[in-house]
């Protein structure tokens, strides 16, 4: 008789739907790359997404690429080749196995969707470096392959208290990308679907938001390893109504298993947590199950939280995007960052934190400059470090994060 | 170890399956230690886990029917087929060394594979704790990598450490560079003994930049049992004295043991 595992964690009925939206959203690009009626953006994950609606692209986000990569485990085996080019494997992990893959002639989205044999090709590289420099050396790169323009705007960083002086750089820079985006375009901004754009973001970044402040129920009733990939229409879906309509069906479900009582652990939830930083993409099921068996759920993050844009205004489109992409945790300053965490650690409930120090990303790793115990002494919040990497497998060790876990709960049992 | 332990006696198994040394320590209702036993982990955790049992039984005059609880740490925690529980190793050491120092305390513990360093307040109970990170230096790996390079027996190492007449500085945070740093004082002709010093030195800085040391210092661990001369130098260091408990080798299985014997007494200091 075959073994009958143990139940952990309850599935989310809405999360297939979500699992056709991405699907959708690949073949639509897919379509477009072959047939060539639609232009073709590629974007990073927080670059000016409403405004290449408003001109009529598709919008590819090599970040989620680069997250598929990971989570499917083939980034590791991908990163040597971008090494070997050139590209330190101390960098960004995104860009070196995204780089390495399209080397090497490899998706993930062949397997994922039948008929996909590779990633659109793009028409023009829209970024902005609120996420990191990365970004720009890793469109540079694809602008060169594919002999396209890359343009984007230059973001501030270490920002405390967000002045006009911010404010005014980068909407200007936005303005600035409408004439040559036009120009590729073959036609004029409209203003309408601009702001429709702009609307239906918002819409999606008001919904995301409260879904993920379901959590603050107890129990929770989603994980933040559910989050990471519930997350994906709020990335490359925002602008469109289909990303709304997802989100008000997760939200439902989520308001469903709240008023029920029901969490997303099976078992009893004695302890939650704030994990603070990236995921380890090719670990999020042994993660979730991990966490799951000591009984731990991980509730609440910075990084599902970083799709959350609630000043974007469709009557001062601009404006508000600028607003929206600058006031973002991570071009923030530390003292910002951490009334930001504690400001999460008492809406949720947390009884400790995690925080995810990512080898080679370190503008998403919090623990390098003496936060946790800045924190800790402000809240007496516990807190662990856990060294990985977002997609390099080779700078974790499993039994170590077991090890480090294990004994941070039983730290917290000690406590109680 | 005297065996003045009547075998009617019930009595409390720890299992420490580390990355280089498997340790078993049997403790009876009082805490006291009434047998161990140490053998390289090797390649079957399980059944260096029982010969290190047999072991400790022998010496403790008893047999496997007193052994009322038995609690598993280490790597290899989850390979001993006779415990009924598993803790982590960091819980185990802390639990050993506030048996032994009762009071707020710092422990280090220098292992084979990776470094611990565990605050406890004065009731014992964990505050904070920090692993080393994914590199070997600061490890008894390595040590073991350099008694190797300078091709002399790991178990020489204290005696020739404390012959030193100079002390070489090897800076490096990895285990191949300070390989290359090695190399270029043996070109010098910088006498092993120095060397030696130089590397016990670096594992030391390295173990103490992982965290502040606030309280009572202890340290544990398979390194500072067989090199006595760490102890010496790590004061050096921080200027002060540091404590280790009778065997720190045994810390963590002592430690295991006392979880067992808490589990089946509701003793849980």
């Amino acid at each position: 008789m075959a073994h009958e595992k143990k139940q952990l964690l309850r599935r989310l009925e809405s999360a297939k739907e979500l699992n056709r939206f991405m699907a959708d959203y690949y073949y639509e690009l897919n379509e477009a790359a072959i047939s060539g009626k639609q232009k073709i953006a590629w974007c990073t994950s927080v670059g000016p997404a409403e405004l290449l609606r408003g001109l009529g692209y598709l919008i590819y986000f090599p970040e989620t690429h680069a997250a598929m990569l990971g989570a499917t485990r083939m980034a590791t085996d991908l990163i040597p080749t971008a090494s070997a080019m050139g590209y330190s494997p101390e960098i960004c992990s995104y860009l070196t196995a995204d780089i390495g893959a399209f080397v090497k002639g490899i998706t993930p989205l062949s397997t994922a969707f039948k008929g996909i044999a590779s990633v659109p090709k793009p028409d023009v590289l829209v970024y902005n470096t609120n996420q990191c420099r990365d970004v720009l050396d890793w469109f540079n790169w694809y602008g060169d392959k594919f002999n396209v323009p890359v343009i984007g705007i230059q973001s501030h960083r270490s920002v405390g208290e967000i002045t006009d002086s911010h404010i005014a750089s980068i909407t200007s820079q936005i303005e600035n990308l409408v004439a040559p985006l036009e120009e590729l375009a073959g036609r004029k901004l409209d203003m309408d679907a601009f702001q429709q754009a702009v609307t239906l973001s918002r819409e999606c970044s008001d919904l995301w938001a409260k879904c993920l402040a379901t959590a603050s129920a107890k129990p929770a009733p989603l994980t933040f390893f559910d989050a990471t990939t519930l997350m994906g229409p709020a990335v490359v879906g925002r602008g469109t109504l289909k990303a709304v309509k997802t989100y008000q069906l997760l939200l439902e479900e989520l308001e469903e298993r709240v008023d029920a009582g029901e969490g997303a652990l099976v078992g009893e939830e004695k302890y939650r947590l704030y994990w603070d930083g990236m995921p380890v993409w090719g670990r999020l099921g042994m993660h979730s199950k991990m966490f799951a068996e000591l009984n731990v759920n991980v509730i609440a993050s910075t990084y599902c939280s970083s799709w959350i844009f609630s000043t974007l205004n469709p009557s001062d489109p601009f404006k508000s995007m600028a607003q929206a992409y600058t006031e973002l945790f991570i071009t923030r300053n530390d003292a910002y960052k951490e009334r930001y965490i504690q400001t999460k650690l008492d809406l949720f409930g947390c009884d400790g934190i995690l925080y995810h120090n990512a080898r080679t990303c370190p503008n998403n790793t919090n623990c390098l400059y003496g936060m946790p115990q800045r924190l800790f002494a402000k809240t007496d919040i516990p807190f662990v470090t856990m060294d990985g990497d977002l997609n390099d497998l080779r700078c974790l060790s499993d039994e170590q994060t077991k090890t480090n876990i294990e004994a941070f709960i039983e730290q917290l049992e000690e406590m109680k | 170890m005297s065996k003045a332990y009547s075998t009617d006696k019930l009595i409390y198994g720890g299992v420490d399956v580390g990355a280089s040394h498997t340790k078993v320590a049997l403790i009876d209702t009082a805490g006291h230690l009434c047998g161990h036993g140490v053998r390289k982990s090797g390649v079957n955790f399980s059944a260096t886990a029982e010969m290190c049992l047999a072991d400790a039984l022998q010496m403790a005059d008893c047999t496997t029917n007193q052994v009322a609880h038995t609690v598993s740490t280490g790597y290899g925690r989850q390979n001993v087929t006779y415990a009924t529980e598993s803790r982590t190793e960091i819980g185990c050491h802390a639990k050993s060394c506030y048996f032994y120092f009762p009071e707020a305390i710092t422990v280090i513990d220098i292992g084979g594979q990776d470094n611990k360093i565990i605050k406890l307040d004065p009731h014992g109970r964990r505050i904070s704790f920090k692993m080393n990170r994914k590199c070997a230096a600061g490890t008894g790996a390595f040590l073991e990598e350099m008694a190797t390079r300078l091709d002399i027996p790991l178990s020489d190492m204290d005696g020739l450490a404390r012959k030193s007449t100079e002390t070489v500085n090897i800076g490096s945070y990895c285990t191949v560079f300070s390989a290359t740093e090695v190399l270029k004082y043996v070109r010098q002709g910088k006498k092993v003994e120095d060397i030696i010093k130089g590397l016990f030195v670096s594992v030391i800085r390295r173990v103490l930049e992982m965290d502040a040391l606030t309280e009572k210092v202890v340290m544990t661990g398979g390194v500072v049992a067989h090199n006595p001369y760490f102890i010496d130098l790590s004061e050096e260091q921080i200027g002060r004295g540091i404590w280790t408990p009778p065997l720190p080798q045994l810390a963590g299985a002592i430690g295991a043991a006392l979880y067992a014997k808490a589990n089946q007494t509701s003793d849980n200091e």
